[in-house]
């Protein structure tokens, strides 16, 4: 079970919050959650060959339109998805890291292909091992490259995190 | 099939004595270093080459000279290939620039320096096109480790429980 | 060595400043939905004309090349495949004819007519998406979402025959993975009537569309003088009118026993790769009609013990099988010393493969002569002087696959 930083009790011992924040607190949540998780905005970071499961995952025959997570927003601004489709280089890493931190709160990494998770079978001087060497991935799809079914795993499994997460909105304990 | 355009090019352009043959269907002539710009010149305005397709090199680490620089022609008239081969020692690997002949030489060569070091004289750019600004050492090389990374982001601190694990 | 984490352009562009009065200097890509990913332009820019470019690749150098050193000629056929991504079957079938060649193999009749028409099925995938791309890069979603389709029955096709819908890693030294499965023809028939139904509404929407036509006529223009200078071959040649085609000019496989047309362009712009592309689809499927009838039956492996694997029933039964198969996997096919170089007509041009062997079951060199990279040494020629939002469709039109173009 992983641990999300988010996930972790604002007072682990009980604390000085009462019992109806906590209630409202949770119910927060799971609104919330449960709005994010249905309409993310994907930044598709597409290098290589996963880039061609990538179109078949958002065109008709898998769409993730039915996640709401169908419409790229080409701007790291204004995205909350970072997928990273296909090999990053050690030349791209800084692109990436860029990307990534002009992307504004909440925001979740996906990496997608093994190439992206751990290099791939590029373990040489030019293949970043992995983009978790640079920035925090919260779902590994692993493939070469996956098929589609696999990927909606994947964004299945990241809204179910969304959902189980904490989203502080207001300020950082609510 | 490409013999009776082979012979007059052998004739030109190994009319030292140079090693001269075809091999696979490919005409290929070992030439000297100084004499390799006349030889593309010749090729391409004498004897109809007209798309120069690729340059690279071999590194035989161990011979002396240790770089062997490798040229392909084409000719879409006669529909037949012609490969330029030429040596050049470690200490001086330096041949001369096709950019004058052909505008494809430019990538091609900017590439060949990057991966083996070789120069192009008379190629004013050769900045690194696959490899990035700051990398040191020229990766295909023999001598050069296929595992050794020079990262341009230094790597994130790792946290045990951002890993995940149970 | 580790650089300042804060640089983000680990490249130097030909130039920063401008000294014309008013120019913009802006940095397209290397992370851009247009530029296919990997590839930054520098652009110098006047309003909304592009004065001067400078291209640059090199964002997906994987190391291809070094990594080939350290696997045997069998091991790196996956390496291969992931070159151009779009069409792998024809990278595979393109490096193993080289070795096949130097080795001095001869494949047998139905491999032959196999490679051919699973290289040209392969062509329909990398055309359908090249085209879908740069539609759906102009607004024309439809046409990219009806292309696709077509182009996931074919992956879904060759997932049937090969195991994975993308990069197949199909081919062998010698001949194939494995056999064709049932009614695999019949579904191929299918779907080559589910293509033309498709295509025939994608160029009813866009052929003569005044906004498409606006867009791409006389954009990006190219000339059969200027192309060959840069070493353009493939469609874009052709879409100079130069009807230059390795399928016909030194032909290879089976290519010289069929009957197809090469399609050539009037002007070299971006309408003409765009119809050339279309055209050479219809040619493939007309091959692909043409070769279904002609596969005969036969085994897809040459008996040669020096690269195909024996059967698993001898390999357990005989000694001299079983260190056969053990020295295929743990050495490689020894391949004997020499070079040689040679090309297949890929999707985006002349695919060229050229090896140097010692003697050993693991290459000396590998090197790929690729289209792509090529073709992105002379864009500059097909975006100077044209407008800023041109770039979009004459990139698009280019077809650079990353994988192919920084190997």
């Amino acid at each position: 079970m992983t641990m999300d930083p988010r996930t972790i009790p604002i007072h682990p011992e009980g604390g000085t919050k009462s019992a109806a924040f906590e209630y409202i607190s949770t119910k927060k949540d799971e609104l919330v959650g449960w709005a994010r998780k249905f309409s993310i905005f994907p930044y598709p970071f597409v290098t290589a060959c996963c880039a061609m499961e990538f179109m078949a995952v958002s065109s008709s025959p898998y769409d993730t339109d039915r996640f709401g997570a169908a419409l790229p927003r080409f701007s790291p601004r204004q995205s909350d998805l970072l997928m990273v489709v296909g090999t990053v280089t050690h030349k791209q890493a800084p692109i990436l890291l860029k990307v990534y931190e002009q992307m504004c709160e909440p925001k979740w990494v996906m990496a997608f292909g093994v190439c992206a998770t751990s290099g791939g079978f590029y373990q040489n001087y030019a293949a970043l091992p992995g983009i978790d060497r640079v920035i925090p991935v919260d779902i590994y799809i692993p493939g070469c490259p996956p098929r589609p079914e696999t990927v909606i795993d994947g964004i299945m499994r990241l809204q179910d995190k969304i959902a189980r997460a904490k989203h502080p909105i207001i300020t950082k304990d609510f | 099939m490409g013999a009776e355009v082979f012979e007059p090019i052998t004739a030109s352009l190994a009319s030292g004595g140079e090693e001269a043959g075809v091999s696979h269907g490919i005409l290929v002539v070992n030439v000297a270093p100084s004499a390799v710009e006349a030889a593309a010149r010749a090729l391409r305005n004498r004897f109809g080459f007209d798309v120069f397709l690729d340059v690279t090199a071999i590194d035989w680490i161990g011979q002396s000279p240790r770089f062997e620089v490798v040229w392909h022609f084409y000719s879409t008239e006669h529909k037949v290939r012609v490969r330029l081969k030429t040596r050049v020692p470690e200490s001086a690997p330096t041949v001369a620039s096709l950019t004058p002949l052909y505008g494809s030489a430019a990538f091609m060569e900017r590439e060949c320096h990057d991966m083996y070091g070789i120069g192009f004289a008379g190629n004013a750019d050769l900045r690194p096109i696959l490899l990035y600004e700051g990398f040191e050492g020229h990766p295909l090389r023999k001598d050069y480790p296929k595992e050794r990374e020079q990262p341009l982001v230094p790597y994130r601190d790792w946290v045990a429980s951002e890993r995940g694990g149970d | 060595m580790a650089a300042d984490p804060r640089i983000a352009n680990p490249v130097r562009p030909a130039f920063v400043t401008s000294d014309r009065e008013g120019s913009v200097i802006v940095s397209i890509g290397p992370s851009h939905p247009a530029t296919h990913g990997t590839i930054q332009i520098f652009a110098e820019l006047d309003g909304e004309r592009i004065v001067r470019t400078d291209v640059h690749c090199g964002y997906l150098h994987r190391g291809f090349e070094k990594e080939c050193e350290s696997h045997t000629w069998h091991n790196l056929i996956p390496y291969v495949d992931r070159l151009n991504y779009c069409s792998a079957l024809i990278n595979d079938f393109a490096y193993v004819d080289t070795v096949e060649r130097l080795m001095g193999v001869e494949i047998t009749p139905r491999c032959k007519y196999l490679r051919t028409l699973l290289s040209e099925y392969s062509r329909l995938a990398d055309h359908l998406t090249c085209v879908a791309a740069s539609l759906m890069e102009m607004g024309a979603m439809t046409a990219f979402l009806y292309l696709v389709m077509i182009r996931d029955y074919i992956y879904e096709h060759l997932a049937d025959l090969a195991g994975a819908r993308v990069t197949y890693s199909y081919g062998r030294i010698g001949g194939l993975a494995r056999d064709l499965p049932d009614g695999w023809l019949k579904r191929l028939g299918e779907i080559l009537e589910q293509y033309e139904e498709f295509i025939g509404r994608v160029h009813g929407l866009v052929d003569r569309n005044r906004i498409f036509i606006d867009r791409m006529r006389d954009v990006g223009v190219l000339t059969t003088a200027q192309a060959l200078d840069y070493g353009y071959t493939g469609p874009m040649l052709r879409s100079t009118g130069a009807p230059r085609d390795l399928r016909k000019d030194t032909p290879y496989l089976a290519y010289a026993e069929l009957d197809f047309e090469v399609p050539v362009g009037i002007k070299g712009d971006n309408y003409d790769r765009y119809y050339v592309r279309m055209r050479e689809m219809d040619e493939s499927v007309h091959m692909i009609r043409q070769l279904m009838d002609m596969i005969p039956d036969g085994p897809i492996n040459v008996d040669d013990r020096r690269c195909t694997f024996p059967e698993k029933p001898v390999v357990y039964g005989e000694i001299e099988s079983l260190i056969n198969h053990f020295k295929l996997v743990m050495e490689g096919p020894r391949v004997p010393a020499g070079e040689i170089y040679f090309a297949h007509e890929a999707a985006n041009g002349e695919l060229g493969f050229y090896l140097v062997s010692t003697g050993e079951g693991v290459p000396y060199k590998v090197h790929v002569r690729s289209p792509s990279f090529v073709h992105m040494g002379g864009a500059h020629l097909m975006l100077d002087g044209y407008q800023l939002a041109d770039l979009v469709p004459t990139f698009g039109s280019i077809n650079m696959i990353g994988g192919e173009c920084d190997r």
